[in-house]
């Protein structure tokens, strides 16, 4: 197998700093749009709000630390799977 | 690729791409008997093949009944009873995706005679993780699970699906992590090449989603293309879009390129 060879240099900012700036105002814009309708108590965007607070960190684990915010932190199996589907943040009743 | 058009294979053999795996996984509704499973795994043993086989795609499959169809145990048994007579079949690579989805009993318990399964025919392992907020639990249940059975061993296991917060605990314990793009919702390719870079590309697939979601096939032929745009040396990019899946597949004994 190959040994790793890492990248050579590029400017980062360049390649993402556009689209970054964009979903950042879209989340804006969002928060804005839900709480203008009176649905900012919602769960989920109470989760988006307390992840919102980990990009202030000063270490390269903002994306990690952000997935562990929105993720059940219970280890036990649940009885009965009742839904299919994952709403992306912890509901009420099991956080 | 049951879900998809005969459009995709085309675009895919049009961008380089030599071979695909397809899991075993829902079928967009879930099927009422095990008879639907007998005509599904018929279908990804010997149509699918031959599909791609006109695009001179060479096509590999696995097989299980996936997490999501996994609450109603006696459905789960009569499935799992059909598993072994396909086993033999040329393009079978071994059991998945297995897993968990919203990590219940029930699944765990399914989840668990399917390593035994693969256990008891020297199978090869490919495991679903659950999405979003249940993704880290169920990562966890599941690297016990597979910890918890002394036949197993973790280098003829991927798991699929890995994202920032699961994958140390993935490759920290000598698995394979498999890392799924999604053209939306989750895993993008900057974040793939991210984590990737972190790991020197070390025990580590990636492949697109291909379901019956908004998915798009050429995901990886398009992160390919990212990574070269982020400096990545045609070495270190053969290596994990090609070299590292060779490598984790070729240990089925069943796998080869030409
Ligand atoms: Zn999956």
């Amino acid at each position: 197998m190959n040994t790793w060879t890492p990248p050579v240099n590029v400017n980062l900012v360049d390649l993402g700093f556009m689209d970054s700036r964009s979903k950042l105002i879209d989340l804006a814009a969002f928060l804005d749009r839900v709480q203008r309708v009176g649905q900012e108590g919602d769960f989920r965007v109470a989760a988006l709000k307390q992840a919102i607070q980990l990009l202030a960190g000063d270490q390269p684990e903002r994306a990690r630390n952000i997935l562990l915010s929105f993720s059940d932190p219970s280890m036990e199996p649940i009885p009965k799977a009742t839904t299919q589907g994952a709403v992306g943040a912890v509901p009420p009743a099991l956080g | 690729m049951v879900s998809r058009t005969t459009d995709d294979y085309e675009k895919l053999a049009l961008a380089g791409c030599e071979t695909i795996c397809e899991p075993a996984f829902w079928a967009g509704f879930d099927r009422a008997s095990a008879q639907g499973f007998y005509d599904y795994f018929r279908q990804i043993t010997e149509y699918e093949p031959k599909r791609a086989a006109r695009f001179g795609i060479k096509h590999y499959t696995w097989l299980c009944i996936n997490p999501k169809e996994s609450e109603d145990l006696e459905l789960a048994d009569d499935v799992l009873a059909l598993i072994p007579q396909f086993l033999g079949k040329p393009n079978v690579l071994g059991i998945g995706e297995i897993g968990l989805n919203k990590n219940s009993r029930n699944e765990l318990q399914v989840l668990e005679k399917h390593i035994q399964i693969a256990a008891d025919y020297d199978q090869l392992i490919l495991v679903h993780t659950p999405h979003l907020e249940d993704k880290l639990k169920g990562t966890r249940l599941i690297l016990d699970a597979l910890k918890n059975h002394s036949k197993i061993t973790p280098d003829r296991v991927i798991i699929d699906h890995v994202e920032e917060h699961t994958i140390n605990l993935v490759l920290d314990q000598g698995f394979w992590a498999g890392i799924t793009l999604y053209p939306e919702s989750k895993c993008t390719p900057h974040r793939a090449i991210d984590m990737l870079e972190a790991h020197s590309g070390e025990r580590i697939w990636m492949n697109s989603a291909c379901d019956w979601g908004i998915s798009d096939p050429m995901a990886v032929p398009k992160t390919m293309l990212e990574m070269k745009r982020r400096g990545w040396s045609p070495t270190a990019i053969q290596r994990v879009a090609y070299d590292n899946p060779v490598t984790f597949m070729k240990q089925s004994g069943k796998f080869h390129l030409d």
